[in-house]
């Protein structure tokens, strides 16, 4: 399904931060996406069950989860993190800030284990 | 058990001055008055703390003694013919200052977070200007509020309590002297307590902020619908905007992050341009670290730039998408970085982390980080505002006083003792070469 990613601020990736980089907290509240009802469905996923982020700069597996604020059909919302930064244009278009909102991404259910912790993450670099 | 008052948050740019904190035997057991952050904060800092400085060897990361970790920072940057400097929003305008000062002496380029924040905003503001007031004028006298690209529910929790919505100002007393506007991509918290809610196609704000300056001017706008929205509805806000008495525009990384960047922030000023040819309109960006602002305000004070200043040729010099971290970092042109307070690792796109990587790397930071995790050279700090005293500036760049409520753990100093060091230290080794 196409899409289009929207990163931000999540009440518990704020958390996260204070309680810890490698917190369970940061881990669970960057690792959801936040998606529409109808978009699940279509994609034959349930809340909590894995999905793959897709760019034409990888990929990254997160865990999808019913928008608790209501997102449109058609758009993704994912917390700030490594874990879509994995994914993330480095191109800034002359102004210093990469497009961390407003991509265009591939979603599809995957069949991975889990999503990485944060500690295989910073090996994964 | 000593209880301090007015102590100022250092979480996010609200920087919230009203703080009580109870100290007993040295530890923190209680935060009053503060958001679900500041409580975290203040309970939970210990957490996955840095204990002692760290340096490589090869796939691990052991232990060493202060002097010699500060010597091997300052080997480091001044081997390096390009280094990047980066962090700064977490730390004191003390430290930011040093951090400015340093790298003038080893011609680095230092850029902070607002790189990937705000950077577009103040890019916008540099180019055209802007009109604001501070955050106590909002409260007082603002009758009108509209908050874009902006979710303070999540991001800025006591922002509306404190000086919009929720509000006791001296002319404006309640939410119903007050109305509410939010234009989101999403219906976000904030959005559902809108008055009026204009939900914009993602990448729309340029289109919907020039269709609003139409409307303002009655202006005929021959489509349905801009940006996803109806027209009758966008004519409809114009309206609402023209007919307040003081309205204040706050706006997210909505605007800064999304397609047109610091372009959506020229049709963002152009729009309160336009609005106060009817009434009184200011506009705000929403900060989010507690000190970025006093990251851009001293750095355009010392440099006369606010954020991506380039010292390689001796002077500084400017030029968002050049000397700015992320590009430099995707360029590989730099060939070692000191990151204070900051974890570019965890918020950089991925060709910008694996550049960074490559090269040493010098960490200087209260916690474990993911980049911490990769330095060469870890320097554990004390957290300003809780450990250490330092000045911070708030969104509206009111400058507030950071107040020490512990003692730091004795192997952490200051940021900015630290720094001191480091600098004196590189002068040194530049002297003796």
């Amino acid at each position: 399904m196409r899409a289009i990613l929207i990163t931000g601020r999540s009440l518990g990736q704020g958390l996260g931060l204070e309680l810890g980089k490698f917190s369970d907290t940061y881990y669970r509240s960057s690792t959801t996406c936040e998606m529409n009802p109808e978009d699940m469905s279509k994609l034959e996923v349930e809340s909590g069950q894995l999905i793959r982020i897709t760019t034409e700069y990888g990929s990254v597996i997160v865990r999808a989860i019913k928008a608790p604020e209501e997102v449109p059909s058609g758009i993704v919302f994912i917390p700030y993190g490594p874990w879509i930064n994995l994914i993330i244009r480095a191109e800034t278009h002359g102004t210093g800030m990469p497009s961390f909102k407003g991509v265009d991404v591939e979603v599809e259910a995957a069949k991975a284990s889990d999503v990485l912790r944060a500690e295989e993450l910073v090996g994964h670099h | 058990m000593n209880t301090i008052t007015g102590v100022v948050c250092p979480f996010c740019g609200c920087l919230c001055d009203d703080l009580e904190v109870t100290v007993e035997k040295g530890k923190i057991i209680s935060a009053k008055n503060g958001c679900a952050y500041s409580l975290t904060k203040y309970l939970n800092y210990q957490k996955e703390r840095l204990s002692e400085p760290l340096i490589r060897k090869g796939e691990e990361q052991v232990p060493i003694g202060l002097d010699e970790a500060v010597e091997q920072a300052a080997q480091i940057l001044v081997d390096a013919a390009y280094p990047v400097l980066y962090g700064w929003s977490s730390t004191s305008c003390e430290a930011q200052h040093l951090g400015v000062e340093l790298a003038e002496e080893v011609g680095g380029a230092i850029d902070n977070t607002s790189t990937v924040c705000h950077g577009p905003t103040v890019e916008a503001f540099q180019e055209i200007g802007h009109p604001s007031c501070t955050l106590g004028q909002v409260k007082n006298r603002a009758d009108l509020i509209v908050y874009w690209g902006s979710n303070p529910l999540q991001s800025h929790l006591r922002h509306m309590a404190r000086y919009t919505m929720g509000a006791e100002g001296k002319w404006r007393k309640s939410r119903d002297d007050r109305t509410l506007v939010v234009v989101d991509v999403r219906k976000t918290y904030t959005a559902r307590v809108a008055d009026y809610f204009i939900q914009v196609d993602p990448n729309g704000d340029f289109e919907l902020m020039s269709a609003l300056r139409m409307g303002l001017r009655h202006e005929e706008i021959e489509q349905d619908a801009v940006a996803g929205v109806p027209v009758e509805y966008i004519e409809e806000v114009a309206e609402v905007l023209r007919g307040c008495e003081f309205g204040a525009l706050f706006y997210g990384l909505g605007l800064t992050m999304s397609s047109g960047k610091n372009r959506n922030l020229d049709a963002a000023i152009s729009l309160v341009t336009d609005l106060n040819k009817w009434t009184k309109f200011v506009m705000m960006p929403m900060r989010g670290h507690f000190n970025v602002s006093g990251a851009n305000t001293v750095f355009l004070w010392q440099t006369g730039y606010p954020f991506a200043v380039d010292f390689s040729h001796g002077y500084p010099s400017y030029n968002p998408g050049v000397t700015s971290v992320i590009d430099i970092l995707s360029r590989d042109e730099s060939d070692a970085a000191i990151v204070v307070s900051s974890d570019p690792a965890a918020n950089f796109p991925k060709k910008a982390v694996e550049s960074l990587l490559r090269n040493p790397l010098i960490v200087i930071d209260p916690h474990r980080t993911a980049t911490a995790e990769k330095a060469d050279v870890v320097i554990p700090s004390a957290f300003v505002g809780i450990e250490c005293e330092g000045t911070a500036y708030r969104m509206d760049s009111v400058p507030l006083k950071l107040k020490k409520v512990v003692e730091p753990p004795s192997s952490c100093l200051s940021d900015e003792e630290i720094l001191r060091r480091i600098l004196e230290e590189v002068r040194r080794l530049k002297e003796w070469n």
